[in-house]
C-alpha cells in the first residue's frame, strides 16, 4: 500500500459534538463537547475551570472529585456529554461571593494542604460528607476520603481540618 | 481513544436497537467506571455507548412482597442509603459497599459489576448467595437467568449481541437465613479483592442446625466458584467453628487461584479458608437474628 | 496528638517573635479555591497538545522509526524522533541531589539507537488536540530487534550479563573498567572492622532487600514551551527547580542557559521526582517545529514507568559489638538498581548508614548497577531509607541477641558533636541524642502495649533512627521595601509544600515585621539570580539564609538613612526589636514600618539581592520514629495502630510545616514498608502502573501521626533552622519491620511487607516450631 493509499486515521472520523446544558456552580452553563471527552476534560479544557485536577484518569486518586447531583464522583469517569441537564459543582463554586467555605478555612488554618494538588477534590469531597453528616467522626472521615490520595500531609491535618470545619458549621 | 458517538437512549427500545445495530462495536454505559478505564487502556475500540441511565427500568429500586428489584444501572450507594433494604439484605450491602470508594459508589452498579464479570468482582458472590437472577432483555424478549451461571469467563458472560442487562432480582429471604460477603485487600479501602467470600445459610428454628448453605468465592478462578461441596458439607451441621473449619478446607480445594500481582496460590488458597469461616461466622449471627 | 515541644536550647525558643508562630500561608487562599496554576492548568492562545510514543520493550535495538503516516494526518502539526535531537556529548550534570550526564540525560528523554526501558519515548505528536495526537501515536511504525532485558541485580551484575550502554565505562575502585553495567563501585573504610569483628564479642551479618518505590506525586509532569522565531524558549514546568532545568534543557538542546526561560508552576508534589527534565526538550522541539505553544501532560502508567522512582536494591549490614554493647565495627554492602542510567543515590546510601552511630572501624561498599528500567531519581532522603532499613532492622536483631533495649543501644552508641560521621565528616552540632531521648520520655513509648488485641491480632511495637544531612548550596533573592513597611520578596525555589510562609516568616523575624507584612513570590530564571532545587531539604534553610542576607542589607541602607535624617553617623543607629534608635538620642526611634514610610522614598529605591552558597547543611536533621502495629495472624494484614515520630529542626520557623514534613515523610515510608514495589514481570514490564495496584496509603490506611519537635539549633545558620522535608522517610519502614517482629516473633527481611509475605513469615514460624 503506498502512502496516499494509506486510510486516514479514525482520529479524525467525525462524531457529532454533544450540545450539553446545564448548571455550573449554580449558574446555567451550555458547551458543545466531543463524547469521548470526560467531565474532567470538559470542565478544564472545554468550560476553562482549572481547578479540578487530574492525577490518575483512572479513578484512582480523586484529585478530579466533582459533585455531580449531590454526589461525589470522579470526574475523569464521567463523560462530558452525560452533563445535560444535570447540576455540577467544583471547587470554584465552593466559597460564598468574597468568603471562604468553613472547609476552606479550615484547611488553612490547620495547614491541611502542603503542595495542594489534590485539595480541590478533598475539599469537594469533605462538602460531601458534611453535606450528608455534619458530626461525623474520625473514622468516618477517613472511610470517606479514602478515594481521596495525598501524598504530602499523610492525612493527620486534613481530618483535623475537617473536624474544626464541622465545628464551625455547628457554630 | 478511537472517537465514538454517545447515544443516550431514553428506554430499552432505543437501547436494545442501538446495541444490536453495532454488535460488539457498541457497549451499554452504566456507571462507566470499568467502561472508560478499559476503553481509555485500549481494551477495545467502540463505535458508540449506549448510555442507560435515563431509562426507568434499568434505574429502579423496589423492595417488596417479592423481593429486592435493582435497576442494572443503579448506583450502589442506593442500596445501601436504604436501611429497609439494609436490615433484609445486608450480605448484598457487604459487597456493594466495597466497589471502590465514595466516588466510585456514586457511579458504579452492581448490575455493572455483573456484566464486567471480572472474577474478583465484589458484587456477584453476594448475589450468587441470595439466589438472585439476571433479568436480560433484548431483541428476543425479555428473560432470567441464575446470577450464578450469568459469567462464563474472565470478562466475559451470557449476553448476547442486542441484548442488555435490565435488572436483578432477589428473592425474600427465607427466615432464619443470613448472609455475609468479606473480602481481603491489602489496604483498607480501594484495593481489587485478593480474594471474596460470599456465604449465606438458613438455620433452623432453633438455631442449631443448618438446614441450607451457599458459597460463592470470587477471584480464585476464572469466574465466580459456587462452592457446591463445601456448602454441603454444611447441611445438617450445627453452625459451630468446627464446621465452618471443615467448610473452608473444602473452599479452598473448590478455588483455583492463580499468582498475579495481587496474590500468590498460597495465599490465597489460605484466604478462601479464613474468609469461609469468618462469613459463616457473620452469616450464622445473622441467621439467628433474622426470625 | 501533634505537640510542638522544643526541647533544645531555652534561649532558641524565646528569642524569637516570628518564628515558632503559625501564620496562614499566603498562597493559600488560591490553593483552596482552585486558582492556583499548575503545570497542566497553563493555557496560551495557539496551544498545540504533545503524546509520545514509548517502547513497549525493556531492551531493544532500534532499527527503524517512520513517522511518515502520522504526520500525513490532517490536524497533526509536528512529530519528532530521535533524529530532531541534538547530539550531547558526555558531560557531567550536576542536579543538587544527584549527578548524571547531558549524554544520557539526552539519550532517557528520547531514545537513539536503542530503547533501553519500557516507556522509553521513540518519538512525539503535536496536534491540534489531544485525542488526534494520540490516535496518531499509533500510526508511526517502529521496528525493534528485542535484547535480553536486565531487571534484577543478579542478572545485570553477572559475568554473563546483557551489557546496557556499549560506551559505559564503569569505575570500580577507582579503575576504570569497560563492558560493564556496573557503573561505579565505591568503598568508603576506616580503620580495620575485619580485625575489629574478629575481636568483638557478638558479630551479626543479615542481607535486606529493599524494593524500588515512586515518589507517588499525585500531579503528573506536565510541560508547556513555546520556541520562538527569535530563537528564545519560555517553558512552563512542573519542576523542583527552574534553574537546574534550564541546565538541563540548555546542554541538551544546545542552546545557551541564557536563551531559554523557565517558568515555574506551582508543583503538585515532587520528592525528587521532578529535579529532571521529561517532557520539556520534546515540548520544546515540536513547538520549534510546528511554530506554536505545545503543551505535553504524562499519563499516569507513563508516570510509574518512565520516570524516575527511588532504586530498589540489596543491602548487606554486619556489626559488632563488645560485650557493653558499644559497636567495635560495622561494614555494609549497598547495591541499588539505578535503572537505565548511571547515578543512583549510592553516595547518599553511604553517607547516612550508619550516621546515627559512632563506628571506629567501618567499610562501606556500593554499586549503582544500571538495569533495563526507567533511570532512578531522588526519593526524599534518596538513598537513606533503603540503607537504613537494613541498619536499623540489623539493630534491632543486635539488642535482642545481647539483651540490651533499641533505645539505650542507640543512645549508647549515638553520635554528637564532634564525632566522625562514618563516611567521614565530623559532626557539627547535631540533636540525635535529644531526639532519641524525647522518644525515650514520650507518652508513646511508656504506654502499655498488649501482645494481643482484642480480636485475637497480634500487637507489637518498633523503634527506628534515621538521618538525612540535607544540602545547602546557591539561592538569590530580590527583597524591596515599600514605604508602607511591607517587604517584597522574589525568589527562585519552587514551592512544593509552603515554603513561602517559612520563607516570608525568616524575612520577618530578620526586620521585625509581622509575617503578614512579607509578600513571597516566586520568579522565573530571568528574574533572580540562580537558584538550586527545591530539594535536599535546603530550601527554608539556604534560602532562609539568603533572604535573612538580604534583610541585613536592608537594614544597613535603612540606619543609614535614618543616621541622615537624625544628623548622626550610621554607627549611632541600633535595630533591635523591629525598630532603628540613635543611640545617642534614644527618644529618636522609628519602627521598621515608620522608617519606610519616612525615609523609602529619601533617595532610591530600597531593593537589595541577597546570594548565599551554603556550605553544607550544618550537620542535617536525625529523627527516631516508634510505631504499635497489629498483625491479623490469619490473614497477615499488618495495621498502624499508633505513630510518633520525633526529629530536630534546629528552629522550626512553621510548626505545622515542620509536623507536616514528618506526617508526609512518616506516611510515604509507611507505604513503602507495607505495599509499595514495583511488580515487574521477567522482561521489563512494571504490572502495577496504575494507583490502584501501586498501592500507596489513603486516609483510611493511617492513624494520626504524633509529632515531638526537637530542636537543637543548627550552627550553621543565623537562625538555627535545619532542613528537615526529608528525615521522616528514613525511619518507617524498618521501625515497622522491628514492630512486626515485636508481634510476630518473625524477622522481615524484605519490602514490602504486605500481607503475603507476613503470612509466609507466619507459616515459617510454624513449621519451625514443629
Amino acid at each position: 500500500m503506498t502512502q496516499s493509499e494509506a486510510p486516514q486515521p479514525d482520529a479524525m472520523k467525525q462524531v457529532p459534538r454533544v450540545h450539553v446544558q446545564c448548571t455550573l456552580n449554580g449558574q446555567a452553563t451550555e458547551f458543545l463537547v466531543a463524547p469521548y471527552q470526560s467531565l474532567l476534560e470538559t470542565l478544564r479544557d472545554v468550560v476553562g475551570i482549572t481547578g479540578t485536577k487530574e492525577g490518575c484518569n483512572d479513578g484512582n486518586c480523586g484529585a478530579c472529585t466533582v459533585s455531580l447531583d449531590g454526589r461525589i464522583v470522579d470526574s475523569c469517569l464521567v463523560l462530558g456529554a452525560e452533563a445535560d441537564d444535570r447540576t455540577i459543582d467544583t471547587i470554584e463554586g465552593l466559597a460564598p461571593p468574597g468568603g471562604l467555605h468553613v472547609l476552606q478555612q479550615a484547611f488553612l488554618e490547620e495547614a491541611a494542604l502542603q503542595c495542594g494538588i489534590c485539595t480541590p477534590g478533598l475539599l469537594v469531597a469533605a462538602k460531601g460528607l458534611l453535606d450528608q453528616e455534619p458530626h461525623p467522626d474520625e473514622q468516618m472521615i477517613r472511610q470517606w476520603l479514602a478515594g481521596n490520595l495525598c501524598r504530602c500531609t499523610g492525612y493527620d491535618k486534613v481530618v483535623r481540618a475537617v473536624q474544626k470545619a464541622a465545628e464551625m458549621q455547628a457554630r | 481513544m478511537h472517537p465514538f458517538e454517545y447515544l443516550p437512549a431514553r428506554n430499552l427500545t432505543e437501547a436494545i436497537s442501538a446495541l444490536a445495530r453495532h454488535g460488539d462495536r457498541a457497549r451499554a454505559f452504566a456507571g462507566g467506571t470499568d467502561l472508560l478505564v478499559q476503553l481509555r487502556g485500549g481494551r477495545y475500540e467502540l463505535d458508540a455507548i449506549v448510555d442507560l441511565k435515563r431509562i426507568p427500568e434499568v434505574m429502579e429500586l423496589r423492595l417488596d412482597g417479592d423481593g429486592l428489584h435493582i435497576g442494572a444501572a443503579l448506583p450502589c450507594y442506593r442500596l445501601y442509603e436504604d436501611d429497609s433494604i439494609a436490615k433484609v439484605y445486608p450480605g448484598i450491602i457487604d459487597g456493594a459497599a466495597v466497589i471502590g470508594g465514595t466516588q466510585i459508589q456514586s457511579r458504579a452498579s452492581l448490575g455493572g459489576n455483573l456484566c464486567n464479570a471480572t472474577p474478583s468482582a465484589d458484587g456477584i458472590g453476594p448475589l450468587i448467595v441470595h439466589s438472585a437472577s439476571a433479568v436480560i432483555t433484548g431483541t428476543e424478549g425479555t428473560y432470567s437467568v441464575p446470577v450464578a451461571g450469568f459469567c462464563t469467563g474472565p470478562g466475559t458472560h451470557v449476553l448476547r449481541q442486542g441484548e442488555v442487562l435490565m435488572a436483578i432480582d432477589v428473592p425474600t429471604p427465607a427466615p432464619h437465613f443470613g448472609a455475609a460477603y468479606q473480602r481481603f485487600i491489602p489496604r483498607n479501602e480501594m484495593d481489587i479483592a485478593v480474594v471474596g467470600v460470599a456465604s449465606s445459610l438458613v438455620l433452623n428454628a432453633t438455631g442449631d442446625r443448618i438446614e441450607s448453605a451457599m458459597l460463592a468465592l470470587a477471584a480464585v478462578g476464572p469466574t465466580p466458584i459456587v462452592a457446591a461441596a463445601a456448602a454441603e458439607s454444611l447441611v445438617g451441621k450445627a453452625p459451630t467453628e468446627e464446621s465452618f473449619r471443615e467448610a473452608g478446607e473444602l473452599a479452598a480445594d473448590a478455588s483455583s487461584p492463580i499468582e498475579d500481582m495481587r496474590g500468590t496460590i498460597e495465599q490465597r488458597r489460605e484466604l478462601t479458608r479464613v474468609l469461609t469461616r469468618r462469613t459463616l461466622a457473620q452469616a450464622a449471627e445473622r441467621a439467628a437474628r433474622n426470625r | 496528638m501533634a505537640t510542638s515541644t522544643p526541647t533544645g536550647s531555652a534561649e532558641s525558643a524565646e528569642r524569637f517573635s516570628v518564628l515558632g508562630t503559625r501564620p496562614i500561608r499566603p498562597d493559600g487562599v488560591d490553593k483552596v479555591i482552585g486558582r492556583a496554576l499548575f503545570g497542566a492548568d497553563i493555557k496560551l492562545p495557539g496551544l498545540a497538545y504533545g503524546a509520545v510514543l514509548r517502547s513497549p520493550h525493556a531492551h531493544a535495538r532500534i532499527l527503524k522509526v517512520d513517522p511518515s503516516r502520522a504526520e500525513a494526518v490532517a490536524g497533526v502539526l509536528a512529530v519528532m524522533t530521535g533524529d530532531d535531537m541534538p547530539t550531547a556529548k558526555s558531560e557531567a550534570l550536576e542536579l543538587g541531589e544527584e549527578v548524571t550526564d547531558v549524554k544520557f540525560s539526552s539519550e532517557r528523554v528520547m531514545a537513539r539507537a536503542k530503547a533501553i526501558y519500557k516507556g522509553h519515548p521513540v518519538a512525539a505528536v503535536a496536534a491540534v488536540d489531544l485525542n488526534t495526537a494520540q490516535e496518531a501515536l499509533k500510526l508511526i511504525e517502529v521496528e525493534y530487534e528485542p535484547l535480553r532485558p536486565m531487571i534484577s541485580l543478579q542478572d545485570a551484575m553477572a559475568a554473563d550479563a546483557e551489557i546496557i550502554h556499549d560506551d559505559l565505562v564503569g569505575t570500580h575502585l577507582g579503575e576504570k573498567v569497560p563492558h560493564t553495567n556496573i557503573a561505579t563501585h565505591n568503598r568508603t573504610e576506616f580503620g580495620d572492622p575485619d580485625a575489629a569483628f574478629a575481636s568483638s564479642a557478638t558479630v551479626i551479618e543479615r542481607t535486606y532487600t529493599i524494593s524500588r518505590a515512586h515518589q507517588g506525586y499525585i500531579e503528573p509532569q506536565a510541560a508547556t514551551a513555546v520556541w520562538d522565531q527569535d530563537d528564545r524558549i519560555t517553558v512552563w514546568t512542573t519542576s523542583q527547580g527552574s534553574f537546574p532545568i534550564r541546565t538541563n534543557l540548555a546542554l541538551v538542546l544546545l542552546k545557551s542557559a541564557s536563551s531559554i526561560r523557565v517558568v515555574p508552576t506551582e508543583v503538585g508534589g515532587g520528592f525528587g521526582g521532578k529535579n529532571n527534565i521529561y517532557l520539556e526538550p520534546l515540548a520544546a522541539i515540536l513547538s520549534r517545529k510546528c511554530g506554536k505553544p505545545v503543551k505535553m501532560v504524562m499519563e499516569r502508567k507513563a508516570v510509574f514507568e518512565a520516570t524516575g522512582p527511588g532504586p530498589g536494591g540489596q543491602v548487606t549490614m554486619k556489626m559488632g559489638v563488645d560485650e557493653n554493647g558499644v559497636i567495635t565495627a560495622a561494614a555494609a554492602d549497598i547495591r541499588y538498581g539505578a535503572g537505565a542510567y548511571p547515578g543512583s543515590s549510592i553516595g547518599a546510601a553511604t553517607t547516612c548508614i550508619l550516621a546515627s552511630y559512632k563506628i571506629p572501624n567501618v567499610r562501606i561498599d556500593a554499586y549503582d548497577v544500571v538495569t533495563n528500567m526507567s533511570k532512578t531519581a531522588a526519593y526524599r532522603a534518596p538513598g537513606s531509607p533503603q540503607a537504613t532499613f537494613a541498619t536499623e532492622s540489623l539493630v534491632s536483631e543486635l539488642c535482642e541477641q545481647i539483651g540490651m533495649s533499641s533505645i539505650d543501644f542507640h543512645l549508647l552508641n549515638a553520635v554528637e558533636e564532634g564525632d566522625r560521621r562514618a563516611d567521614g565528616p565530623v559532626y557539627p552540632r547535631i540533636g540525635l541524642k535529644q531526639v532519641l531521648q524525647t522518644l525515650k520520655d514520650s507518652e508513646h513509648y511508656n504506654s502499655k502495649l498488649e501482645p494481643v488485641g482484642p480480636d485475637g491480632k497480634l500487637r507489637g511495637r518498633g523503634m527506628a533512627s534515621g538521618f538525612w544531612a540535607g544540602i545547602g548550596n546557591r539561592s538569590s533573592v530580590n527583597m524591596s521595601v515599600n514605604n508602607d513597611g511591607v517587604v517584597a520578596i522574589l525568589e527562585g525555589n519552587a514551592d512544593l509544600n509552603g515554603s513561602r510562609v517559612s520563607l516570608g516568616m525568616q524575612a520577618a523575624e530578620a526586620l521585625g515585621i509581622a509575617a503578614s507584612d512579607v509578600n513571597v513570590s516566586i520568579g522565573d530564571t530571568d528574574s533572580v539570580g540562580f537558584n538550586d532545587i527545591t530539594a535536599g531539604s535546603r530550601t527554608t534553610y539556604a534560602t532562609g539564609a539568603a533572604i535573612i542576607k538580604a534583610a541585613g542589607l536592608i537594614v544597613d541602607e535603612l540606619k543609614a538613612r535614618a543616621a541622615a535624617l537624625w544628623e548622626t553617623d550610621a554607627g549611632s543607629v541600633e535595630f533591635a526589636d523591629g525598630a532603628f534608635t540613635n543611640k545617642k538620642a534614644p527618644e529618636q526611634r522609628l519602627t521598621f514600618k515608620e522608617a519606610a514610610a519616612k525615609l523609602e522614598r529619601a533617595d532610591e529605591a530600597i531593593a537589595v539581592t541577597g546570594t548565599v552558597n551554603m556550605r553544607g547543611s550544618g550537620g542535617g536533621s536525625f529523627a527516631a520514629h516508634l510505631v504499635d502495629v497489629e498483625v491479623d495472624p490469619d490473614t497477615g494484614k499488618a495495621s498502624i495502630l499508633r505513630y510518633t515520630a520525633v526529629q530536630d529542626a534546629g528552629k522550626a520557623v512553621h510548626p505545622a510545616y515542620v509536623e507536616g514534613q514528618m506526617q508526609g515523610g512518616a506516611a510515604q515510608g509507611v507505604g513503602w514498608a507495607l505495599n509499595e514495589e514495583y511488580y515487574t514481570s521477567p522482561d521489563g514490564v512494571m504490572q502495577n502502573s496504575s494507583f490502584l495496584d501501586y498501592r500507596m496509603p489513603t486516609a483510611l490506611d493511617l492513624p494520626m501521626i504524633e509529632t515531638i519537635i526537637v530542636e537543637v539549633p543548627n550552627s550553621n545558620h543565623p537562625f538555627g533552622v535545619r532542613g528537615i522535608g526529608e528525615t521522616g522517610i528514613v525511619p518507617p519502614a524498618p521501625a515497622i519491620a522491628n514492630a512486626i517482629h515485636d508481634a510476630i516473633g518473625m524477622r522481615m527481611y524484605q519490602t514490602p511487607m504486605n500481607p503475603g509475605r507476613i503470612l509466609q513469615a507466619l507459616k515459617d514460624k510454624r513449621n519451625a516450631a514443629s
